[in-house]
Protein backbone atom coordinates (compact mmCIF):
# COMPACT_ATOMS: atom_id res chain seq x y z
CA UNK A 1 0.00 0.00 0.00
CA UNK A 2 1.49 3.35 -0.73
CA UNK A 3 1.59 6.16 1.85
CA UNK A 4 -1.75 8.15 -0.16
CA UNK A 5 -3.34 4.46 0.88
CA UNK A 6 -2.39 4.70 4.16
CA UNK A 7 -3.22 8.21 4.75
CA UNK A 8 -7.11 7.54 3.03
CA UNK A 9 -7.87 4.92 5.83
CA UNK A 10 -6.18 7.40 8.10
CA UNK A 11 -8.53 10.00 7.22
CA UNK A 12 -11.74 7.86 6.66
CA UNK A 13 -11.43 5.99 10.44
CA UNK A 14 -11.10 9.35 11.95
CA UNK A 15 -13.68 10.56 9.90
CA UNK A 16 -16.18 7.72 10.46
CA UNK A 17 -15.27 8.06 14.61
CA UNK A 18 -15.66 11.35 14.46
CA UNK A 19 -19.09 11.30 13.18
CA UNK A 20 -19.77 8.71 15.76
CA UNK A 21 -18.53 10.45 18.59
CA UNK A 22 -20.34 13.82 17.02
CA UNK A 23 -23.69 12.06 17.58
CA UNK A 24 -22.85 10.26 21.00
CA UNK A 25 -21.00 13.15 22.93
CA UNK A 26 -23.24 13.97 26.34
CA UNK A 27 -21.58 17.50 26.23
CA UNK A 28 -23.14 19.58 23.02
CA UNK A 29 -19.96 21.52 22.37
CA UNK A 30 -17.89 18.56 22.52
CA UNK A 31 -20.28 17.41 19.63
CA UNK A 32 -19.50 20.62 17.60
CA UNK A 33 -15.57 19.53 18.47
CA UNK A 34 -16.13 15.92 17.47
CA UNK A 35 -17.78 17.19 14.19
CA UNK A 36 -14.57 19.77 13.25
CA UNK A 37 -12.58 16.65 13.75
CA UNK A 38 -14.72 14.95 11.08
CA UNK A 39 -14.29 17.90 8.55
CA UNK A 40 -10.69 18.22 8.78
CA UNK A 41 -10.48 14.81 8.18
CA UNK A 42 -12.96 14.93 4.84
CA UNK A 43 -10.98 18.08 4.00
CA UNK A 44 -7.53 15.66 4.36
CA UNK A 45 -9.98 13.28 2.19
CA UNK A 46 -10.45 15.81 -0.76
CA UNK A 47 -6.74 17.03 -0.74
CA UNK A 48 -6.17 12.91 -1.21
CA UNK A 49 -8.58 13.18 -4.15
CA UNK A 50 -6.58 16.12 -5.81
CA UNK A 51 -8.98 17.96 -5.29
CA UNK A 52 -6.57 20.60 -3.25
CA UNK A 53 -9.11 23.96 -4.04
CA UNK A 54 -12.27 21.95 -2.04
CA UNK A 55 -10.18 20.92 0.55
CA UNK A 56 -8.74 24.38 1.49
CA UNK A 57 -12.62 25.91 0.62
CA UNK A 58 -13.34 23.17 3.02
CA UNK A 59 -11.12 24.74 5.56
CA UNK A 60 -11.82 27.80 5.51
CA UNK A 61 -15.88 28.10 5.13
CA UNK A 62 -16.36 25.10 6.85
CA UNK A 63 -14.37 24.70 9.81
CA UNK A 64 -13.11 28.74 9.79
CA UNK A 65 -16.44 29.90 9.93
CA UNK A 66 -19.20 27.94 9.87
CA UNK A 67 -18.43 25.91 12.56
CA UNK A 68 -16.74 28.65 14.31
CA UNK A 69 -20.44 30.35 14.86
CA UNK A 70 -22.26 26.93 15.03
CA UNK A 71 -19.49 26.54 18.39
CA UNK A 72 -20.60 29.76 19.41
CA UNK A 73 -24.32 29.33 19.87
CA UNK A 74 -23.91 25.99 21.14
CA UNK A 75 -21.61 27.63 23.85
CA UNK A 76 -24.39 30.16 24.77
CA UNK A 77 -27.35 28.68 24.76
CA UNK A 78 -27.91 26.46 27.67
CA UNK A 79 -29.02 22.85 25.94
CA UNK A 80 -30.21 20.20 27.90
CA UNK A 81 -29.28 17.04 25.90
CA UNK A 82 -30.64 14.62 28.30
CA UNK A 83 -34.02 16.34 27.28
CA UNK A 84 -33.77 16.55 23.95
CA UNK A 85 -32.44 12.47 23.28
CA UNK A 86 -35.71 11.81 25.65
CA UNK A 87 -37.32 12.05 22.49
CA UNK A 88 -34.95 9.96 20.13
CA UNK A 89 -37.49 6.79 19.83
CA UNK A 90 -39.73 9.04 18.75
CA UNK A 91 -37.95 10.95 16.21
CA UNK A 92 -36.52 7.92 15.02
CA UNK A 93 -38.53 7.10 12.38
CA UNK A 94 -38.02 10.27 10.47
CA UNK A 95 -34.84 10.22 10.64
CA UNK A 96 -33.98 6.85 9.31
CA UNK A 97 -36.25 8.09 6.47
CA UNK A 98 -34.36 11.31 5.80
CA UNK A 99 -31.07 8.83 5.61
CA UNK A 100 -32.19 6.70 3.44
CA UNK A 101 -33.47 9.22 0.84
CA UNK A 102 -30.05 10.89 1.17
CA UNK A 103 -28.70 7.64 -0.07
CA UNK A 104 -31.23 6.67 -2.38
CA UNK A 105 -29.99 10.42 -4.03
CA UNK A 106 -26.32 9.27 -3.83
CA UNK A 107 -26.49 6.53 -5.44
CA UNK A 108 -28.93 7.99 -8.16
CA UNK A 109 -26.29 10.75 -8.85
CA UNK A 110 -23.24 8.25 -8.19
CA UNK A 111 -25.42 5.74 -10.72
CA UNK A 112 -25.91 8.02 -13.61
CA UNK A 113 -22.63 9.64 -13.79
CA UNK A 114 -20.44 6.32 -13.16
CA UNK A 115 -21.82 3.30 -14.51
CA UNK A 116 -24.66 4.67 -16.76
CA UNK A 117 -23.58 4.22 -20.68
CA UNK A 118 -23.92 8.14 -21.58
CA UNK A 119 -21.78 8.44 -18.20
CA UNK A 120 -18.36 8.64 -19.86
CA UNK A 121 -19.43 11.45 -22.45
CA UNK A 122 -20.81 13.35 -20.33
CA UNK A 123 -18.29 14.02 -17.71
CA UNK A 124 -15.64 14.59 -20.65
CA UNK A 125 -18.26 17.49 -21.64
CA UNK A 126 -17.41 18.81 -18.23
CA UNK A 127 -14.21 18.40 -16.79
CA UNK A 128 -10.97 19.44 -18.87
CA UNK A 129 -8.06 16.82 -18.71
CA UNK A 130 -6.44 16.99 -15.02
CA UNK A 131 -2.91 16.84 -16.53
CA UNK A 132 -3.99 20.41 -18.60
CA UNK A 133 -4.95 22.57 -15.75
CA UNK A 134 -4.89 23.09 -12.00
CA UNK A 135 -8.13 22.43 -10.34
CA UNK A 136 -8.42 25.80 -9.13
CA UNK A 137 -8.36 26.93 -12.66
CA UNK A 138 -10.78 24.55 -13.53
CA UNK A 139 -13.07 25.14 -11.47
CA UNK A 140 -13.19 28.40 -11.79
CA UNK A 141 -13.53 28.31 -15.60
CA UNK A 142 -16.77 25.59 -14.75
CA UNK A 143 -18.38 28.30 -12.33
CA UNK A 144 -17.41 31.45 -14.29
CA UNK A 145 -17.51 30.54 -17.22
CA UNK A 146 -19.74 27.37 -18.34
CA UNK A 147 -22.89 27.73 -16.02
CA UNK A 148 -22.19 31.52 -14.84
CA UNK A 149 -25.95 32.37 -14.77
CA UNK A 150 -26.49 29.25 -12.58
CA UNK A 151 -23.85 30.23 -10.45
CA UNK A 152 -25.35 34.12 -10.55
CA UNK A 153 -28.68 32.41 -9.81
CA UNK A 154 -27.60 30.53 -6.47
CA UNK A 155 -26.10 33.75 -5.84
CA UNK A 156 -29.12 35.91 -5.99
CA UNK A 157 -31.69 32.99 -4.29
CA UNK A 158 -28.55 33.33 -1.00
CA UNK A 159 -29.10 37.32 -1.03
CA UNK A 160 -33.06 36.61 -0.97
CA UNK A 161 -32.70 34.43 1.90
CA UNK A 162 -30.24 37.05 3.75
CA UNK A 163 -32.54 39.94 3.10
CA UNK A 164 -35.58 37.85 4.64
CA UNK A 165 -33.77 36.84 7.38
CA UNK A 166 -32.40 40.45 8.08
CA UNK A 167 -35.78 41.53 7.12
CA UNK A 168 -37.28 39.07 10.18
CA UNK A 169 -35.15 40.24 12.60
CA UNK A 170 -34.68 44.04 12.12
CA UNK A 171 -36.86 46.41 14.42
CA UNK A 172 -36.16 49.81 14.99
CA UNK A 173 -36.52 50.88 18.57
CA UNK A 174 -37.41 54.38 19.45
CA UNK A 175 -35.89 54.21 22.47
CA UNK A 176 -32.49 52.48 21.97
CA UNK A 177 -30.04 54.88 22.12
CA UNK A 178 -27.67 54.71 19.05
CA UNK A 179 -24.16 56.04 18.06
CA UNK A 180 -23.25 58.39 15.93
CA UNK A 181 -19.53 58.09 14.90
CA UNK A 182 -18.92 61.69 13.49
CA UNK A 183 -20.37 63.12 16.44
CA UNK A 184 -18.32 61.31 19.38
CA UNK A 185 -15.20 62.05 16.91
CA UNK A 186 -16.25 65.58 17.16
CA UNK A 187 -16.68 66.64 20.59
CA UNK A 188 -13.82 68.42 22.10
CA UNK A 189 -13.10 69.22 25.75
CA UNK A 190 -14.11 73.04 25.39
CA UNK A 191 -18.01 71.33 24.30
CA UNK A 192 -18.06 68.34 26.99
CA UNK A 193 -16.23 69.74 29.53
CA UNK A 194 -18.23 72.68 32.03
CA UNK A 195 -15.48 73.64 35.02
CA UNK A 196 -17.51 75.76 37.47
CA UNK A 197 -15.68 77.65 39.89
CA UNK A 198 -17.26 76.53 42.97
CA UNK A 199 -16.72 78.46 46.89
CA UNK A 200 -15.51 76.45 49.45
CA UNK A 201 -18.61 75.53 52.02
CA UNK A 202 -21.15 76.18 49.29
CA UNK A 203 -22.80 73.62 46.97
CA UNK A 204 -23.70 74.20 43.42
CA UNK B 1 19.34 4.72 -6.74
CA UNK B 2 20.15 7.49 -4.73
CA UNK B 3 19.86 6.98 -0.53
CA UNK B 4 17.43 10.22 -0.82
CA UNK B 5 15.25 9.05 -3.77
CA UNK B 6 13.91 5.97 -1.31
CA UNK B 7 11.26 6.48 -0.03
CA UNK B 8 12.49 6.57 3.91
CA UNK B 9 15.21 9.28 2.50
CA UNK B 10 12.18 11.12 1.25
CA UNK B 11 10.77 11.14 4.67
CA UNK B 12 14.12 11.75 6.39
CA UNK B 13 14.38 14.77 4.34
CA UNK B 14 11.27 16.04 4.69
CA UNK B 15 11.49 15.42 8.60
CA UNK B 16 14.80 17.39 8.64
CA UNK B 17 13.44 20.05 7.13
CA UNK B 18 10.63 20.24 9.19
CA UNK B 19 12.93 20.18 12.17
CA UNK B 20 14.72 23.34 10.60
CA UNK B 21 12.50 25.54 9.97
CA UNK B 22 10.88 24.51 13.62
CA UNK B 23 14.42 25.30 15.33
CA UNK B 24 15.14 27.99 13.77
CA UNK B 25 11.68 29.58 13.93
CA UNK B 26 11.36 29.08 17.61
CA UNK B 27 15.57 30.53 18.36
CA UNK B 28 14.67 33.41 15.98
CA UNK B 29 11.24 33.87 18.37
CA UNK B 30 13.30 34.16 21.43
CA UNK B 31 15.59 36.94 19.33
CA UNK B 32 12.80 39.17 18.70
CA UNK B 33 11.08 38.99 21.80
CA UNK B 34 14.01 40.34 22.92
CA UNK B 35 14.36 42.61 20.26
CA UNK B 36 10.56 44.09 20.86
CA UNK B 37 11.01 44.37 25.04
CA UNK B 38 14.30 46.40 23.82
CA UNK B 39 12.01 48.25 21.15
CA UNK B 40 9.40 49.31 24.51
CA UNK B 41 12.43 50.07 26.37
CA UNK B 42 13.79 52.83 24.02
CA UNK B 43 10.03 53.99 23.51
CA UNK B 44 9.79 54.57 27.30
CA UNK B 45 13.08 55.40 27.68
CA UNK B 46 13.99 53.11 30.12
CA UNK B 47 17.04 50.80 29.99
CA UNK B 48 14.70 47.11 29.11
CA UNK B 49 15.88 43.64 29.86
CA UNK B 50 19.97 43.92 30.57
CA UNK B 51 20.63 41.41 33.31
CA UNK B 52 20.70 38.17 31.77
CA UNK B 53 23.36 37.29 29.36
CA UNK B 54 24.65 39.95 26.95
CA UNK B 55 22.54 43.26 26.82
CA UNK B 56 20.09 40.91 28.60
CA UNK B 57 19.84 38.63 25.51
CA UNK B 58 19.41 35.54 27.35
CA UNK B 59 16.52 36.88 29.25
CA UNK B 60 13.63 35.13 27.10
CA UNK B 61 15.88 31.61 27.65
CA UNK B 62 15.28 32.24 31.18
CA UNK B 63 11.85 33.45 31.24
CA UNK B 64 11.28 30.40 29.46
CA UNK B 65 13.15 28.13 31.88
CA UNK B 66 11.30 29.66 34.35
CA UNK B 67 7.57 29.05 33.00
CA UNK B 68 8.28 25.48 31.92
CA UNK B 69 9.27 24.55 35.54
CA UNK B 70 6.65 25.85 36.97
CA UNK B 71 3.23 23.76 38.08
CA UNK B 72 0.25 23.79 35.87
CA UNK B 73 -2.69 24.61 37.72
CA UNK B 74 -6.01 23.34 36.40
CA UNK B 75 -9.20 24.84 37.98
CA UNK B 76 -11.96 23.18 39.57
CA UNK B 77 -14.76 22.87 36.95
CA UNK B 78 -12.62 22.97 34.17
CA UNK B 79 -13.27 20.29 31.12
CA UNK B 80 -9.93 19.37 31.73
CA UNK B 81 -8.80 17.29 28.19
CA UNK B 82 -10.32 20.53 26.06
CA UNK B 83 -8.33 22.64 28.39
CA UNK B 84 -5.01 20.91 27.81
CA UNK B 85 -5.70 20.62 24.12
CA UNK B 86 -6.31 24.70 23.54
CA UNK B 87 -3.01 25.72 23.88
CA UNK B 88 -1.19 22.94 22.03
CA UNK B 89 -3.78 23.74 18.75
CA UNK B 90 -2.87 27.35 19.14
CA UNK B 91 0.65 26.76 19.56
CA UNK B 92 0.81 23.88 16.33
CA UNK B 93 -1.48 25.54 13.71
CA UNK B 94 0.67 28.23 13.77
CA UNK B 95 4.30 25.82 13.05
CA UNK B 96 1.74 24.25 10.77
CA UNK B 97 1.11 26.99 8.61
CA UNK B 98 5.10 27.75 8.00
CA UNK B 99 4.51 24.40 6.20
CA UNK B 100 4.26 27.10 2.90
CA UNK B 101 6.22 29.89 3.23
CA UNK B 102 8.97 30.08 0.75
CA UNK B 103 12.08 32.15 2.05
CA UNK B 104 14.14 31.87 -1.39
CA UNK B 105 13.80 30.37 -4.67
CA UNK B 106 15.48 30.40 -8.22
CA UNK B 107 15.90 28.17 -11.39
CA UNK B 108 17.71 25.54 -9.56
CA UNK B 109 16.06 25.51 -6.12
CA UNK B 110 12.80 26.43 -3.47
CA UNK B 111 13.84 26.48 0.23
CA UNK B 112 10.18 25.91 0.92
CA UNK B 113 8.76 22.44 2.61
CA UNK B 114 5.59 22.22 1.14
CA UNK B 115 5.33 24.00 -2.60
CA UNK B 116 1.86 23.28 -3.11
CA UNK B 117 -0.12 25.15 -6.08
CA UNK B 118 -2.79 26.91 -3.15
CA UNK B 119 0.01 27.80 -0.98
CA UNK B 120 -1.57 30.92 0.14
CA UNK B 121 -5.17 29.39 0.72
CA UNK B 122 -3.77 26.70 3.12
CA UNK B 123 -2.07 29.95 5.15
CA UNK B 124 -5.50 31.53 4.82
CA UNK B 125 -7.30 28.22 6.04
CA UNK B 126 -4.37 27.19 8.69
CA UNK B 127 -4.56 31.03 9.86
CA UNK B 128 -8.62 30.49 10.32
CA UNK B 129 -7.98 27.09 12.56
CA UNK B 130 -6.20 29.19 15.00
CA UNK B 131 -9.69 30.99 16.79
CA UNK B 132 -10.22 27.29 18.05
CA UNK B 133 -7.27 27.46 20.48
CA UNK B 134 -8.35 30.53 21.57
CA UNK B 135 -12.40 29.45 21.93
CA UNK B 136 -11.51 26.19 22.94
CA UNK B 137 -9.12 27.73 26.22
CA UNK B 138 -11.74 30.25 26.84
CA UNK B 139 -14.50 28.19 27.59
CA UNK B 140 -13.10 25.34 28.76
CA UNK B 141 -11.56 27.53 31.59
CA UNK B 142 -14.98 27.75 33.73
CA UNK B 143 -14.64 31.10 34.10
CA UNK B 144 -16.65 34.65 33.37
CA UNK B 145 -13.62 36.35 32.06
CA UNK B 146 -11.68 33.66 29.64
CA UNK B 147 -14.92 33.20 28.49
CA UNK B 148 -16.11 36.76 27.43
CA UNK B 149 -12.23 37.08 26.22
CA UNK B 150 -12.90 34.02 23.78
CA UNK B 151 -15.81 35.46 22.51
CA UNK B 152 -14.71 38.78 21.34
CA UNK B 153 -11.50 36.77 20.08
CA UNK B 154 -13.59 34.91 18.04
CA UNK B 155 -15.44 37.32 16.61
CA UNK B 156 -12.67 39.86 15.93
CA UNK B 157 -10.40 37.28 13.95
CA UNK B 158 -13.71 35.99 11.92
CA UNK B 159 -14.28 40.30 11.03
CA UNK B 160 -11.05 40.63 10.15
CA UNK B 161 -10.31 37.27 8.26
CA UNK B 162 -12.90 38.44 5.73
CA UNK B 163 -11.02 41.56 4.64
CA UNK B 164 -7.55 39.78 5.02
CA UNK B 165 -9.18 37.38 2.13
CA UNK B 166 -10.61 40.00 0.02
CA UNK B 167 -6.66 41.40 0.14
CA UNK B 168 -5.70 38.44 -0.71
CA UNK B 169 -7.74 38.33 -3.80
CA UNK B 170 -6.30 41.48 -5.25
CA UNK B 171 -2.95 40.37 -5.28
CA UNK B 172 -3.85 36.79 -6.92
CA UNK B 173 -6.03 39.07 -9.63
CA UNK B 174 -2.62 40.86 -10.39
CA UNK B 175 -0.32 37.46 -10.45
CA UNK B 176 -2.94 34.81 -11.54
CA UNK B 177 -1.61 32.04 -9.16
CA UNK B 178 -2.26 31.06 -5.67
CA UNK B 179 1.67 29.52 -5.52
CA UNK B 180 3.61 31.90 -2.87
CA UNK B 181 6.43 31.37 -5.13
CA UNK B 182 4.85 32.58 -7.97
CA UNK B 183 3.16 35.64 -6.23
CA UNK B 184 7.16 36.76 -5.17
CA UNK B 185 8.69 35.75 -9.21
CA UNK B 186 5.77 37.97 -10.38
CA UNK B 187 7.17 40.95 -8.41
CA UNK B 188 10.90 40.27 -9.67
CA UNK B 189 10.89 43.61 -12.58
CA UNK B 190 13.50 45.73 -13.86
CA UNK B 191 12.81 48.38 -11.61
CA UNK B 192 13.25 46.54 -8.05
CA UNK B 193 11.63 48.32 -5.17
CA UNK B 194 9.26 49.43 -7.20
CA UNK B 195 8.12 46.56 -9.62
CA UNK B 196 6.89 45.12 -6.07
CA UNK B 197 2.94 45.09 -5.43
CA UNK B 198 3.03 47.39 -2.59
CA UNK B 199 2.99 50.40 -5.46
CA UNK B 200 0.31 48.85 -7.28
CA UNK B 201 -1.86 47.50 -4.03
CA UNK B 202 -0.78 50.68 -2.32
CA UNK B 203 -3.92 51.26 0.03
CA UNK B 204 -3.88 47.44 0.54
CA UNK B 205 -0.79 47.34 2.68
CA UNK B 206 -2.09 49.55 4.81
CA UNK B 207 -5.20 47.72 5.50
CA UNK B 208 -3.29 44.30 5.22
CA UNK B 209 -0.96 45.63 7.97
CA UNK B 210 -3.78 47.04 10.43
CA UNK B 211 -6.05 43.80 9.86
CA UNK B 212 -2.70 41.81 10.67
CA UNK B 213 -2.08 43.60 14.02
CA UNK B 214 -6.28 42.61 14.97
CA UNK B 215 -5.97 39.13 13.30
CA UNK B 216 -3.07 38.60 15.81
CA UNK B 217 -4.86 40.13 18.66
CA UNK B 218 -2.03 42.56 18.77
CA UNK B 219 -2.07 46.16 20.35
CA UNK B 220 -4.00 48.55 19.77
CA UNK B 221 -7.09 45.35 19.05
CA UNK B 222 -5.25 43.50 21.83
CA UNK B 223 -9.37 43.03 23.07
CA UNK B 224 -9.74 39.49 24.35
CA UNK B 225 -6.68 39.92 26.61
CA UNK B 226 -7.41 43.63 27.97
CA UNK B 227 -6.47 43.56 31.11
CA UNK B 228 -8.68 46.69 32.50
CA UNK B 229 -11.45 45.03 31.91
CA UNK B 230 -11.34 41.02 31.62
CA UNK B 231 -7.85 40.75 33.74
CA UNK B 232 -6.20 38.33 30.85
CA UNK B 233 -8.98 37.23 28.53
CA UNK B 234 -9.22 33.73 27.54
CA UNK B 235 -5.75 33.31 29.41
CA UNK B 236 -6.68 33.69 32.24
CA UNK B 237 -6.45 30.41 34.33
CA UNK B 238 -3.11 29.17 32.31
CA UNK B 239 -0.17 29.52 33.89
CA UNK B 240 2.98 27.53 33.29
CA UNK B 241 4.05 25.52 30.14
CA UNK B 242 0.70 26.12 28.80
CA UNK B 243 0.60 29.54 28.87
CA UNK B 244 3.93 29.41 27.26
CA UNK B 245 2.38 27.60 24.23
CA UNK B 246 -0.30 30.55 24.27
CA UNK B 247 2.57 33.07 24.05
CA UNK B 248 4.82 31.34 21.48
CA UNK B 249 2.01 30.46 19.41
CA UNK B 250 0.90 34.33 19.39
CA UNK B 251 4.48 35.30 18.45
CA UNK B 252 4.55 32.62 15.80
CA UNK B 253 1.55 34.13 14.43
CA UNK B 254 2.77 37.81 14.25
CA UNK B 255 6.05 36.70 12.62
CA UNK B 256 4.15 34.69 9.95
CA UNK B 257 1.86 37.78 9.30
CA UNK B 258 5.03 39.73 8.54
CA UNK B 259 6.19 37.33 6.58
CA UNK B 260 3.21 37.14 4.64
CA UNK B 261 3.37 40.98 4.14
CA UNK B 262 6.61 40.86 3.21
CA UNK B 263 6.08 38.21 0.60
CA UNK B 264 2.71 39.47 -0.63
CA UNK B 265 3.48 43.12 -0.99
CA UNK B 266 7.15 43.73 -0.73
CA UNK B 267 8.81 41.20 -2.98
CA UNK B 268 10.19 38.28 -0.22
CA UNK B 269 13.60 37.31 -1.43
CA UNK B 270 14.04 39.78 -3.92
CA UNK B 271 16.74 42.90 -3.45
CA UNK B 272 15.57 46.27 -3.35
CA UNK B 273 18.19 47.69 -5.98
CA UNK B 274 18.32 46.00 -9.42
CA UNK B 275 21.67 45.25 -9.60
CA UNK B 276 22.28 43.47 -5.91
CA UNK B 277 21.24 39.54 -5.70
CA UNK B 278 18.58 38.55 -4.43
CA UNK B 279 18.86 36.41 -1.23
CA UNK B 280 17.08 34.87 1.73
CA UNK B 281 18.92 37.91 3.52
CA UNK B 282 16.23 40.20 2.00
CA UNK B 283 13.94 37.72 3.09
CA UNK B 284 14.70 38.00 6.95
CA UNK B 285 15.69 41.59 6.97
CA UNK B 286 12.08 42.74 5.72
CA UNK B 287 10.32 40.21 8.20
CA UNK B 288 12.29 41.75 10.80
CA UNK B 289 11.21 45.52 9.49
CA UNK B 290 7.77 44.56 10.10
CA UNK B 291 7.91 43.38 13.23
CA UNK B 292 9.52 46.08 13.93
CA UNK B 293 6.73 47.78 13.14
CA UNK B 294 4.63 45.81 14.83
CA UNK B 295 6.73 46.57 18.20
CA UNK B 296 6.34 50.59 17.53
CA UNK B 297 2.33 50.20 17.24
CA UNK B 298 1.95 48.41 20.46
CA UNK B 299 4.22 50.89 21.63
CA UNK B 300 2.80 53.67 20.33
CA UNK B 301 -0.85 53.35 20.41
CA UNK B 302 -3.77 53.11 23.12
CA UNK B 303 -5.77 50.46 22.76
CA UNK B 304 -9.46 50.72 20.80
CA UNK B 305 -12.74 50.12 21.86
CA UNK B 306 -14.79 47.28 21.05
CA UNK B 307 -17.54 48.90 18.61
CA UNK B 308 -15.07 50.47 17.20
CA UNK B 309 -12.78 47.60 16.52
CA UNK B 310 -16.23 45.90 14.63
CA UNK B 311 -17.47 49.07 13.14
CA UNK B 312 -14.03 49.43 11.22
CA UNK B 313 -13.25 45.83 10.35
CA UNK B 314 -16.72 45.76 8.91
CA UNK B 315 -18.14 49.14 7.75
CA UNK B 316 -14.68 50.47 6.60
CA UNK B 317 -12.37 47.92 5.58
CA UNK B 318 -14.23 45.24 4.54
CA UNK B 319 -16.24 47.61 1.93
CA UNK B 320 -12.72 49.23 1.33
CA UNK B 321 -11.18 45.53 0.67
CA UNK B 322 -14.77 44.30 -1.70
CA UNK B 323 -14.14 47.44 -4.07
CA UNK B 324 -10.27 47.24 -4.29
CA UNK B 325 -10.91 44.15 -5.68
CA UNK B 326 -13.27 45.15 -7.76
CA UNK B 327 -10.72 48.23 -9.07
CA UNK B 328 -8.20 45.54 -9.42
CA UNK B 329 -9.91 43.25 -11.56
CA UNK B 330 -11.08 46.03 -13.73
CA UNK B 331 -7.27 47.62 -14.24
CA UNK B 332 -5.94 43.98 -14.78
CA UNK B 333 -8.68 43.45 -17.58
CA UNK B 334 -7.86 46.70 -19.69
CA UNK B 335 -3.78 46.54 -18.56
CA UNK B 336 -3.21 49.09 -16.70
CA UNK B 337 0.93 48.66 -16.38
CA UNK B 338 1.66 46.84 -13.07
CA UNK B 339 -1.18 45.25 -12.60
CA UNK B 340 -1.89 42.18 -14.96
CA UNK B 341 1.35 40.11 -14.49
CA UNK B 342 0.63 37.06 -15.56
Amino acid sequence: MTVAGYAFYLFAIVAVAAGLFTVMARNPVHSVLWLICAFLSSAGLFVLLGAEFIAMLMLIVYIGAVAVLFLFVVMMLDVDFAELKAGMAQYMPVGLLIGVVILMELSLAIGSWVFADAAPKMRVAVAPAPQEVENTAALGRLIYTDYVYLFQAAGLILLVAMVGAIVLTLRHKEYVKRQDVLAQMYRDPAKAVELKDIKPGQGI
Amino acid sequence: MDFFDTNFGIFLTMLGQILLVTMILLLSLTILIWVERKTFGLVQLRKSVNVVGPWGLLQTFADFIKMAVKEIIIPAGADKAVFLLAPLISFVLVLVAWATVPFYADEDSTWIIADINVGILYILAISSLEVYGVIMGGWASNSKYAFLGALRSAAQMISYEVSIGFIIVGVLLSTGSLSLVDIVMAQDGAYGFFSWYWLPHLPMVVLFFVSALAETNRPPFDLPEAESELVAGFQVEYSSTLFLLYMVGEYAAIVLMCALTTILFFGGWLSPIPGIPDGVFWFVAKTLFFFFMFSMVKAVVPRYRYDQLMRLGWKVFLPMSLGWVVIVAAFAQYGVPGYARW
